[in-house]
C-alpha cells in the first residue's frame, strides 16, 4: 500500500496537490522577477513552504473550517481560494486587492468569504484571534476548527503560549501549526529554542504535539487531519509542527549571504518538495514529463495574464485613506 | 422606574441587560465567574448565565486576543482587565489588531469588542493598582474610550459599548465604584458615544473634565455658588475621539477654561482638549487656559499622606476654579 492510500487519498488529490503546490511556486518566483523589475516594492516568499502548506489545508473543510494564517502561506491561502489574479492584485497593491483594497504588504491575508480571517505584521498575534474564534464557535455549537501557522521563530512571542494555554484550558479546536524553516530572518533555530522541537512544547499546554517532514505533503495532511478529527470531538487543540527549509532570502529586502552558506540552499534544495512529490507522483504513473510541461504552461499562462490584469488595474483613490476607520 | 444605585450596580445592571438582550454578548477575564469579579461588577452573573461569564486563565494579551477573534466571527465579547495597570500586556493586541481591523481589511472584518477596566487611585492601590491609561490610547483612530462620571451615565454608556460595532476601552473609576450614588432608570437606554455632556451650566468659569473628577468639578461648582461663582461644567464622556463641537461651545460659554484630570498633567488627554480650544477659539478666552492634574511622577504612591497628595480632591477643583474666576 502507498502512503498516500494509507492518508485516504486518491490519484486526483495528489494531483490538485501538486498543482496548487506548483501554482504557489511559480507565482512565488514570478513575484521575484517584478520585485527585481522595480515593478513591485516587497515580496515574502513561499519557496520550501508548498508541500506542508497543501497538505495542511487539504485536511481542513473549505467554507467551514478557519484559516489564520502568517505571511508565508501563499500555498494555503490559493488552496482555501485565492485566485492568481487576487494575490497579483495584493502584490500590486491594487484597489481589487481582496485582503485590504491595496492598505496592506503583501502576504497579510484576509477575505471573510473565504474564510481567511486578516491578519497583521507583529508576529504571533493570529494564534491568538484562532482561539477566540475556536471559542466561539465551542458557544455556539459548532463543529469547525481554526488552523493557524506561525513559523518557529514566532513560537517564542508570548502570544503563542497564551494562545495555547487558553485553548488547552478550554480544549478549543485550534491546530497550533507551526511552519519551521530553521530561519527567523537570519537567526538560526538553535538561537530560538532550546527544546529539540517546538512541538515538545504541546506538553506543557495539555495538548498533542508533533513534529513531521514538511516537504511530505502526505504526511502533514495525514497530521493535521488526525488533528482536525481531535479538534471536532472535542478533544482540544494540537501542536502540529512541519520541518522545511526556506529556500529564497527572508524577504526581498533580505541579504542571506551574511548569515548562510550557498551550500546550505542547495543542499536543501535537493529536498524540494516540487521535485520531490512530481517524482512520488510519477513513480506512481499518475504524472508523466508530458503532464508536467502541460500543468507548468498553463500555469504560467494564467500567470501572464493575472500580471497584466493587476499592472493595470488602478488604485484605490487617495482619499480613501480616509475610509473604515469606524463604522459608517 | 428608577432605582437609587451606585456606580458598581450601574455596571453589573448594564452587563446583566445586554447579555439578556442579545445571547452573542459574553464576558470574559480573570476571576470574572464564581467571584464576580475583584470588585463584584460581574457579580451574579456567572449564576445566570453559566459559560457566558468565562473565567480566563491569567493571560492579559489572551483576553484581549480571543476577544478580539470572537468578535470577528460575531460575538459581541465584553472582556474586564482586571486592573487597567494590567493592561499593558495586552496593548499590542489592542493597538495592532483591535484598532486596525477594519481599516487594515478594508471593511471585512469588524471588532465589536467592549474591554472593561477599572483605573484611577485613592484606593491605597499604589503604583499598579491606581494608574490612568487613557492617554495611551487617546490618539488611536480605530478605538473609541469612554470614562463615564455617574451611574446613570455608566449604564447608558456601558450598553452602547456593548452595542458598538467598534472596539471600545471603557474605564471605570474604582473609587466611583461605591462612592458614587444617583437614580438609574430600570429600562433600557443608551448614551450616545462620542457626545459629550454639559452637567452644569454656567457663565464665569468652565471646567472640562471627564470621570470621577467630573463629581469632584460639581461638588467644587456647587460650593462656589456661596461666593457668586458660577461655573459651568463639561463631562466628556467619550475621550477618544473627542466631542469637539462640545468642547469648542463650552469654552466659548465662559471664555475660561480650567481642565481637570486625575491622570498626570503632560501628554494626558487634556493636551487634546486644549489644542482644540486653541485651534477653534482662541480669541473668545479670556484667560490662558489653565490644567489640574496629578503630578508628572511615574505613578501614584501607597502611604496615606503621599496618596493624598498626589490625587487631584474637590478642594483642589475649588481652588482651580476660584484662581481663574478671579483672574
Ligand atoms: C513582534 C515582531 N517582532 C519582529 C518582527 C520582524 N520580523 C518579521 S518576520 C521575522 C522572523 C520570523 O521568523 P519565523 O517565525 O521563523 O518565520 P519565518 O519568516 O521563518 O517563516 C521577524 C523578526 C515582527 N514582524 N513582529
Ligand atoms: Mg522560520
Amino acid at each position: 500500500m502507498h502512503k498516500h492510500e494509507r492518508a485516504g487519498l486518491q490519484k486526483d488529490d495528489l494531483l490538485y496537490m501538486y498543482r496548487t503546490m506548483l501554482t504557489a511556486r511559480k507565482i512565488d518566483e514570478r513575484l521575484w522577477l517584478l520585485n527585481r523589475a522595480g515593478k513591485i516594492p516587497f515580496v515574502i516568499s513561499c519557496q520550501g513552504h508548498e508541500a506542508m502548506q497543501v497538505g495542511a489545508g487539504m485536511a481542513l473543510e473549505r467554507g467551514k473550517d478557519y484559516l489564520l494564517p502568517y505571511y508565508r502561506d501563499l500555498a494555503l491561502v490559493v488552496h482555501f481560494g485565492m485566485t492568481i489574479e487576487d494575490i497579483m492584485m495584493s502584490n500590486f497593491a491594487k484597489e481589487q486587492d481582496i485582503n485590504s483594497g491595496g492598505r496592506q504588504m503583501p502576504g497579510h491575508y484576509g477575505s471573510k468569504k473565504l474564510g481567511i480571517v486578516t491578519g497583521s505584521s507583529p508576529v504571533t498575534t493570529q494564534v491568538v484571534h484562532a482561539a477566540g474564534y475556536a471559542l466561539a464557535g465551542k458557544m455556539e455549537g459548532k463543529d469547525f476548527v481554526c488552523l493557524t501557522s506561525f513559523g518557529e521563530g514566532s513560537s517564542n512571542q508570548g502570544d503563542f503560549h497564551e494562545a495555547a494555554n487558553f485553548a488547552g484550558v478550554h480544549r478549543l479546536p485550534v491546530i497550533f501549526f507551526c511552519e519551521n524553516n530553521h530561519y527567523a530572518i537570519s537567526t538560526p533555530l538553535d538561537r530560538q529554542l532550546s527544546c529539540a522541537n517546538v512541538s515538545d512544547r504541546a506538553k506543557g499546554y495539555g495538548m498533542h504535539g508533533e513534529t513531521i517532514d514538511g516537504n511530505d505533503p502526505i504526511a502533514v495532511y495525514t497530521a493535521v487531519k488526525a488533528a482536525v478529527e481531535r479538534g471536532r470531538n472535542g478533544e482540544g487543540p494540537s501542536l502540529i509542527e512541519a520541518v522545511s527549509y526556506r529556500l529564497t532570502p527572508h524577504s526581498s529586502d533580505d541579504n542571506e549571504s551574511t548569515y548562510r552558506e550557498a551550500d546550505e540552499v542547495t543542499e536543501a534544495k535537493g529536498r524540494d518538495s516540487i521535485t520531490t512529490f512530481a517524482q512520488y507522483l510519477k513513480e506512481l504513473g499518475f504524472f508523466t514529463d508530458e503532464d508536467e510541461q502541460a500543468m507548468h504552461d498553463e500555469i504560467q499562462a494564467a500567470i501572464d495574464e493575472a500580471t497584466d490584469a493587476a499592472e493595470a488595474a488602478k488604485y484605490a483613490s487617495p482619499e480613501s485613506a480616509l475610509l473604515h476607520v469606524y463604522d459608517q | 422606574m428608577m432605582g437609587t444605585m451606585n456606580f458598581l450596580q450601574a455596571i453589573n445592571l448594564a452587563l446583566k441587560e445586554e447579555m439578556h438582550r442579545d445571547e452573542k454578548v459574553f464576558i470574559l477575564g480573570e476571576d470574572v465567574g464564581r467571584r464576580g469579579g475583584v470588585f463584584l461588577a460581574t457579580e451574579g452573573l456567572y449564576e445566570e448565565f453559566g459559560d457566558r461569564v468565562l473565567d480566563t486563565p491569567l493571560t492579559e494579551s489572551a483576553i484581549a486576543g480571543v476577544g478580539i477573534g470572537a468578535a470577528m466571527y460575531g460575538m459581541r465579547p465584553v472582556a474586564e482587565m482586571q486592573f487597567a495597570d494590567f493592561m499593558l500586556p495586552a496593548v499590542n493586541q489592542i493597538v495592532s489588531e483591535a484598532a486596525k481591523i477594519r481599516y487594515r481589511s478594508n471593511n471585512d472584518f469588524h471588532v465589536p469588542m467592549t474591554i472593561r477596566a477599572p483605573y484611577g487611585g485613592g484606593v491605597h492601590g499604589a503604583l499598579y493598582h491606581s494608574q490612568s491609561l487613557e492617554a495611551m490610547f487617546n490618539s488611536i483612530p480605530g478605538l473609541k474610550v469612554v470614562i463615564p462620571s455617574s451611574p446613570y451615565d455608566a449604564k447608558g454608556l456601558l450598553k452602547a459599548a456593548i452595542r458598538d460595532e467598534d472596539p471600545v476601552l471603557f474605564f471605570e473609576h474604582k473609587r466611583a465604584y461605591r462612592l458614587l450614588k444617583g437614580d438609574v432608570p430600570e429600562e433600557d437606554y443608551v448614551i450616545p458615544i462620542g457626545k459629550a455632556n454639559v452637567v452644569r451650566e454656567g457663565d464665569d468659569v468652565t471646567v472640562i473634565t471627564y470621570g470621577l473628577c467630573t463629581h469632584y468639578a460639581q461638588q467644587a461648582a456647587a460650593a462656589l455658588e456661596k461666593e457668586d461663582i458660577s461655573t459651568h461644567v463639561l463631562d466628556l464622556r467619550t475621550v477618544y475621539p473627542m466631542d469637539r463641537e462640545a468642547i469648542v461651545e463650552a469654552a466659548k460659554k465662559t471664555g475660561k477654561v480650567l481642565l481637570v484630570t486625575d491622570d498626570n498633567k503632560e501628554g494626558s488627554v487634556l493636551s487634546e482638549v486644549a489644542a482644540i480650544i486653541a485651534e477653534e477659539c482662541l480669541f473668545d478666552l479670556d484667560s490662558p487656559i489653565q490644567r489640574l492634574a496629578a503630578p508628572d511622577v511615574p505613578a501614584m504612591p501607597y502611604a496615606s499622606p503621599l496618596e493624598k497628595y498626589y490625587m487631584v480632591t474637590k478642594d483642589k477643583v475649588e481652588s482651580a476654579i476660584r484662581d481663574l474666576a478671579q483672574f
